[in-house]
């Protein structure tokens, strides 16, 4: 093995003794992953494997490979640590893999299909192609923002409730809890419980918009409360402080001084809540139900969302089933930009107007 | 913010109607003897799902908090946190779609080779549309979470015994095993609940990935499979009228109980982990 680097070696008692133990050289792990590769591709040529298998061979041959090679030139310890290594990078690919195939997927089938038409019409009385999911976007638009014109005020309120006015008293305790519970609420059960409190007001079978805006508040409210709470936190004791000093109420410190420093957090927090409620599609499916046509009141009537007509489109596509799929396809694909676009808006909110914190 | 106790409250308390109506019109028999298929798809696709996602994502945040450069930590917590904010029912697309069809030569040969274990006994789905793909689904959409929670804990552990560690000669990942574990396990096991409370509750994606029959078994590739209570929901809401709809809503319940155990647990864990912490 000529690529092992001979550490300096120094002179005691009786002969030397290298101080550097023998290592590999740096680009021994490219070079191995390389080979592995090289295997791999030799063996789908042979054997006819599919693009997943030479992958996987790849990635075992060079977890086999490398710890090899290293515990012979290098040692046990050595060795185990370059297949930690190993294992670690192997796991971060098969992790990014459904990503990016998803995000490909998503691409490819749903830009064909977007155009103006699929984005101003509606689905009434389309039988085949054409059509469009307006009335789904506008559904989605108007339920979110109900959705938040609850949980925002809600929200807010409580976080500034746990922060400025709890200090440890058991009721706050209870609601951090209560806080931290209702973030694991499964959607689904947020839409059964918008239902069963609806139909308590206007009996069974109810389906409205506004249902699916309480079902998605009840979401909503524990990531804002969570968010808006972090960014309180932040706000430096200091200036509370200099404000009680200069003889202000404790609620004209909270409006003047303690918000507006937080604000740009806490709005942050709360388009990452939009974004994440957005998408959510079982409680809409229960309560908010689907239609083909435009309905922009709340309070009446099914709505369509975009998640549920993705839901729709796919398993009752029609006949003949291609375009049904095709439109749910560009659908996800709207609700994914959606999505994202709310996710890096707030990140750029954060970013550029974050609070000045004394760190 | 005692609105918020309501809401908590409110939700436990329209369901308990629910109980009573149906329980008193069916018999309690046929209630648990209706529940029970569905909780048990519901816990095995969870425990599946969590069997993938627990080692790939401590990989992933051992990933982003000590082997990639700092230059590239950042990004691929940004791409982790994506994988998080696409929403279910896309993930359902992609499932059914695209996913699905991929792994059916793997059922077949593992139905060929492995054949004599119960899970792989077949005979393998067409489809791709099983138990198995559900829980592979679900797994990549518990992965961002748990990678979230066990990426921040890792990044608490103490900067001066990892670099005590290595001082002492210790390999990275020796420095790994020895400090960052030992100091965040009870992180990741709460975060790993957190990630089970996820799993059990999602819908949409194994709503349209899973062809459910409701039968309960452990065969994980085969076309007939049992259902979850969220997907089973999903499906059948939307037809259901009468006292189908309070069945339905029972089902709810069951896995609001169990989701809340779950969260509970995994709550009181961190929180335990963390007066350790403090010390």
């Amino acid at each position: 093995m000529t690529t092992v680097k001979e550490g300096p070696a120094r002179q005691s008692g009786n002969g030397t003794i290298p101080v550097v133990r023998p290592q590999l050289p740096r680009w021994a792990p490219l070079l191995v992953a390389g080979w592995a590769l090289a295997v791999a591709v030799l063996l789908m040529i042979f054997l006819g494997w599919g693009l997943v298998g030479t992958g996987a061979t790849a990635g075992l041959v060079y977890l086999v490979a490398l710890p090899l090679w290293s515990s012979a030139v290098e040692g046990g310890r050595k060795a185990k640590d370059r297949f930690a290594t190993g294992l670690m990078w192997l796991a971060f690919v098969v992790a990014m893999l459904p990503l990016v195939t998803l995000v490909w997927q998503v691409l490819s089938n749903g830009l064909p299909v977007i155009s103006g038409q699929f984005l101003t019409y509606n689905m009434r009385n389309v039988v085949g192609e054409g059509g469009g999911i307006y009335h789904a976007i506008m559904g989605t638009v108007i339920i979110t923002l109900w959705a938040t014109l609850i949980s925002v005020p809600v929200g807010v309120l409580a976080a500034i409730y746990l922060v400025e006015y709890g200090e440890e008293k058991k009721l706050a305790r209870a609601v951090t809890f209560l806080v931290d519970v209702m973030t694991g609420i499964p959607s689904i059960v947020a839409g059964l419980f918008a239902y069963a409190l609806f139909v308590i007001f206007f009996g069974p079978g109810v389906r409205m918009g506004f249902g699916g805006s309480v079902a998605l508040s009840v979401l909503m409210i524990p990531i804002v409360v969570r968010a808006t709470e972090e960014m309180l936190k932040l706000v430096p004791n200091e200036l509370r402080e200099a404000s009680y000093a200069l003889g202000v109420p404790k609620w004209r410190t909270v409006t003047k001084v303690v918000l507006p420093t937080a604000m740009a957090g806490i709005i942050t927090g709360v388009m990452l809540a939009v974004a994440r409620v957005a998408g959510e599609t079982a409680p809409l499916l229960i309560i908010a139900g689907d239609t083909d046509s435009d309905n922009f009141n709340a309070f009446a009537e099914r709505m369509a969302t975009l998640p549920v007509f993705i839901y729709y489109s796919y398993t009752q596509p029609g006949v003949p089933p291609e375009f049904g799929q095709a439109r749910a396809w560009g659908a996800a694909l709207v609700l994914i930009t959606i999505v994202m676009l709310l996710n890096l808006t707030a990140r750029a909110v954060s970013k550029y107007f974050a609070p000045k914190t004394g760190r | 913010m005692l609105a918020l106790a309501g809401v908590a409250i409110f939700l436990g308390l329209e369901g308990l109607p629910a109980i009573t109506a149906s329980s008193e019109q069916l018999g309690a028999d046929n209630v648990v003897l209706y529940v029970w298929p569905l909780l048990f798809g519901t816990i095995l696709a969870a425990l599946l799902a969590l069997l993938v996602a627990a080692p790939l994502s401590i990989a992933l945040a051992l990933v982003i908090s000590h082997y990639a450069p700092r230059r590239m930590a950042r990004p691929i917590g940004y791409v982790v946190d994506l994988l998080a904010a696409v929403p279910s029912v896309v993930y359902g697309l992609w499932g059914i779609q695209f996913f699905g069809p991929r792994l059916v030569p793997l059922y077949e040969w593992l139905e060929d080779h492995l054949g004599f274990l119960p899970f792989f006994e077949g005979p393998a789905s067409s489809t791709g549309r099983t138990i198995l793909t559900a829980s592979l689904v679900l797994a990549i959409m518990a992965l961002p979470i748990i990678t979230a929670i066990c990426r921040e804990v890792f990044a608490q552990t103490p900067v001066l015994e990892q670099e005590a560690a290595l001082a002492l000669g210790a390999t990275r990942w020796e420095m790994i095993r020895l400090t960052v574990l030992p100091y965040s396990r009870s992180g990741i096991v709460s975060a790993i609940m957190l990630g089970l409370g996820r799993a059990l509750g999602e819908t949409m994606a194994v709503a349209m990935v899973l062809s459910a029959t409701g039968v309960v078994t452990f065969n994980l590739i085969s076309s007939v499979n049992p259902s979850t209570i969220a997907a089973n929901v999903a499906l059948k809401f939307p037809e259901a009228t009468g006292i189908q709809v309070n069945i339905l809503i029972f089902s709810g319940l069951v896995l609001f109980l169990v989701t809340f155990l779950v969260n509970f647990l995994g709550r009181w864990i961190g929180a335990r982990g963390q007066v350790k912490g403090a010390r």
